[in-house]
């Protein structure tokens, strides 16, 4: 088995279930993109470095994450609309544990 | 007002290279960036990043690359307009294309070639009520002119470098500084921390951490932020607040220049890269076509043939055939002239 489902909640509230290869190395920043959830300008500005928020989404399942790096929690510090539940989708790998993973798209600031 | 054969909006890497390709067939170019320096997001975001997919470069630091492509133009004599965003453009009876930036500088050329990858770099602007009816009333998001915050009240909310250097800056101008930020830790080079750690010391900046600006008050300009610490909130009066959370490219003016836009990006023909207004062009991250790819190395290809029809519209009916650079050289602008070593051919039975 080399994909996990996962849900999806875009910008205008619409859920997508989606289904992402574990073996791409893939983040979730690339699969919302991937699925063109998020027009591409808005997410993933930086490319994945973790020095934009354009990818910031809100982890509203209880899987156990990657922990948060410096360089995601500074961003994070200085993001809008940010709650407990934030992440920044480029920092969390898809692997097997996500499978049932959801998450909902921060707002665009 | 400055003339050239082609304007190019973005001084990023492809911008740059079209400025090199473009004189391989004697074409003047001037770029306009919005941010103070060239290089694009290579130089702004991500300078000391390796990029590894720069064709004969193992690794290259993106702030590298971009010195490397200054060097590879610079014979070319290219100008350019820094600080200034691209904001209006017009075409006159003649071909003539007009751009005017946000500072009223006038470029004038028959060409011009978009290279500006996600957009120009606009301030990140905190969500707070009214905050638009402030500015310039006392919120600045860019220091322009450090001089007016001499002996001022002043508020900076962020945490990393730009937040640390300005707070540094006008404390050291006799501002009365107070520095806020969300969290207890700064985001800046270890240099930068220490002098802020110390000015704090000596009672020259006042920090508030983790804290954050919650409301702006003031009747025709700004007179008070609020602060909220601990869920406990307090006013402070002041002449001035200055966020800085960094910049977030925006598509911006561009996208009401008539350009057909997809995906947040400007549709081109891929025969040249040419957009839907004839002699506009746009390279490298800002445009889209069927396949695209955004990728550095993939512009500097589109810049390649871009500038082909570029030699076309700049001089109608001329000839020019494709010149090898390592059978030619390169004559540059500046009167320099690169070419390999002639060989020299003996008869060995002679």
């Amino acid at each position: 088995m080399s994909d996990v489902k996962i849900k999806i909640t875009d910008r205008q509230g619409k859920l997508h279930n989606v289904v992402a290869p574990i073996d791409m190395a893939m983040n979730v920043m690339e699969v919302i993109r991937s699925y063109e959830l998020a027009p591409e300008g808005p997410i993933g500005v930086c490319g994945g470095m973790a020095m934009c928020a354009s990818c910031q989404c809100y982890i509203t399942s209880t899987h156990e994450l990657p922990i948060m790096g410096d360089e995601e929690e500074a961003m994070l510090s200085e993001a809008f609309n940010v709650t407990e539940k934030s992440r920044l989708g480029c920092q969390i790998s898809i692997t097997k544990n996500l499978e049932g993973l959801e998450i909902t798209i921060a707002p665009e600031e | 007002m400055i003339k050239s054969d082609i304007i190019i909006i973005g001084a990023g890497p492809i911008g740059l290279f079209t400025v090199f390709e473009a004189g391989l067939l004697k074409l003047r170019c001037h770029l306009i960036d919005a941010l103070p320096q060239p290089g694009g997001q290579c130089s702004e975001i991500y300078p000391k990043k390796p990029i590894y997919d720069i064709p004969a470069y193992p690794e290259i630091l993106a702030g590298e690359l971009t010195n490397k492509l200054l060097e590879q133009c610079k014979q070319f004599q290219p100008g350019f307009t820094l600080g200034e965003r691209a904001e209006e453009i017009k075409k006159d009876d003649d071909g003539v294309f007009t751009v005017t930036t946000n500072k009223g500088t006038i470029h004038k050329a028959l060409v011009v070639a978009i290279a500006g990858g996600l957009g120009s770099f606009e301030p990140r602007k905190p969500q707070l009520d009214n905050i638009s009816f402030y500015e310039d009333k006392g919120v600045e998001y860019i220091i322009k002119d450090p001089e007016i915050y001499r002996n001022k009240k002043i508020v900076i909310a962020g945490g990393g470098d730009s937040a640390l250097d300005w707070s540094i800056f006008l404390a050291n101008i006799n501002a009365d500084v107070t520095l806020v930020h969300r969290r207890n830790e700064f985001r800046g080079t270890l240099d930068s921390v220490e002098k802020v750690r110390d000015l704090k010391n000596q009672n020259k900046i006042n920090i508030i951490t983790p804290a954050e600006i919650v409301k702006l008050n003031g009747e025709e300009k700004l007179e008070s932020v609020i602060i909220s610490k601990d869920n406990v909130k307090n006013e402070l009066k002041v002449d001035h607040f200055i966020p800085l959370f960094g910049l977030s490219p925006k598509l911006g003016p561009i996208s009401n220049w008539g350009l057909a836009i997809e995906k947040n990006a400007i549709k081109v023909d891929t025969y040249d890269y040419q957009t839907n207004i004839p002699g506009i062009f746009a390279v490298g991250d800002i445009n889209t076509y069927p396949g695209k790819l955004k990728l550095i190395l993939c512009g500097f290809h589109e810049a390649t043939l871009m500038c082909q029809s570029a030699y076309k519209i700049i001089n109608p009916g001329k000839k020019h055939v494709l010149k090898y650079t390592t059978v030619t050289g390169i004559d540059g602008f500046d009167g320099t002239r690169k070419e390999a070593p002639k060989s020299v051919v003996q008869a060995i039975n002679k």
